[in-house]
């Protein structure tokens, strides 16, 4: 159950991080955007950067107070092949899991919606594939 | 909904606020993201890959092998979003830190937006990583993270120099 209600807490705060970068900046906390802006735009960079410095040094330093277990290395293609295709279709669809799930549904806007319903489904048609009928 | 002014280029995006103060704020949210991230589970990509396993929900009594957490994350977070955004689009509303707020101009749902959040889907389900938590395991996850985002951002970048408007 604890972890549920860690869940829940840890939602709260990706909500608060989002609306604070929002409120503060202007800006929406779309993971994708960001990293995708910072290495491309030739202005306004510097804020990607630093949310990304703060998101990289965060999780390196939280996942040790945190004791997250390390994981059992997986194929490098694999991993290659699914960063593509999340490097891709981020680019195309506009946005991940944080600029349409976090931030898209909170605004209400239909295409968020949409790519959430989208991206649930075929992510759960794939592990469906790849964890039950192929394996 | 964007008004150009004489002085600004169509498609052009107003002056991205770069005090030190708005960096460090940046960074902050930047920080208690990644935060946020680990306490609730979701940089494990067991956690995703078991909340994408629908199929799992048969198997014994519910949720059965099914990992509901990403649900209270996403429902958790859509909570305050929901109060925040509604919030900061009341009348005359204006960020601390920067001239006026910056939403996507795209608002028909088309068939790129089913497409690539389709593309996404799947490498989302590979793998269990999405960029927020791949980002965030960059250096803790080991070389697996490592190879995620580099592929991943070469695939950004590939991409965004393909749609690149001619």
């Amino acid at each position: 159950m604890g972890t549920y209600v860690w869940a829940l807490v840890g939602g709260l705060l990706l909500g608060t991080a989002s609306c604070t970068l929002y409120f503060g900046l202007g800006r929406l906390a779309g993971i994708s955007g960001i990293a995708c802006d910072a290495l491309v735009a030739a202005e306004g960079a510097a804020w990607r950067w630093a949310f990304l410095l703060g998101l990289v040094l965060g999780g390196t330093v939280f996942a040790n107070v945190w004791g997250v277990q390390a994981m059992v290395p997986r194929s490098p293609w694999l991993l290659i092949t699914a960063g593509l295709l999340v490097g891709i279709g981020t680019v195309v669809g506009s946005g991940c899991t944080s600029g349409h799930g976090v931030c898209g549904l909170g605004r209400r806007s239909l295409r968020s919606l949409v790519a959430v319903l989208t991206f649930m489904g075929t992510g759960a048609i794939t592990v469906l594939l790849t964890q039950h009928v192929l394996s | 909904m964007t008004t150009s002014t004489p002085h600004s280029k169509p498609g052009s995006e107003p002056t991205a606020p770069s005090s030190p103060i708005a960096l460090a704020l940046a960074f902050a949210c930047g920080l208690v993201f990644a935060a946020a991230l680990v306490m609730s589970g979701m940089t494990q990509p067991a956690k995703i890959m078991g909340f994408l396993d629908f199929w799992g929900m048969a198997q014994g009594a519910f949720p059965g092998r099914w990992d509901p957490t990403l649900a209270f994350v996403m429902g958790g977070s859509v909570v305050v979003t929901l109060v925040g955004f509604a919030w900061a689009s009341r009348p005359g509303a204006k960020p601390w830190l920067a001239e006026k707020f910056v939403l996507p101009t795209r608002v028909q749902v088309d068939t790129r937006l089913v497409v690539g959040s389709a593309l996404f889907g799947v490498g989302w389900g590979l793998a269990g990583y999405c960029p927020g938590p791949a980002l965030a395991s960059l250096i803790s996850g080991g070389l697996d993270a490592l190879v995620f985002v580099s592929a991943m951002l070469i695939g950004m970048l590939l991409t965004r120099l393909a749609l690149r408007p001619r």
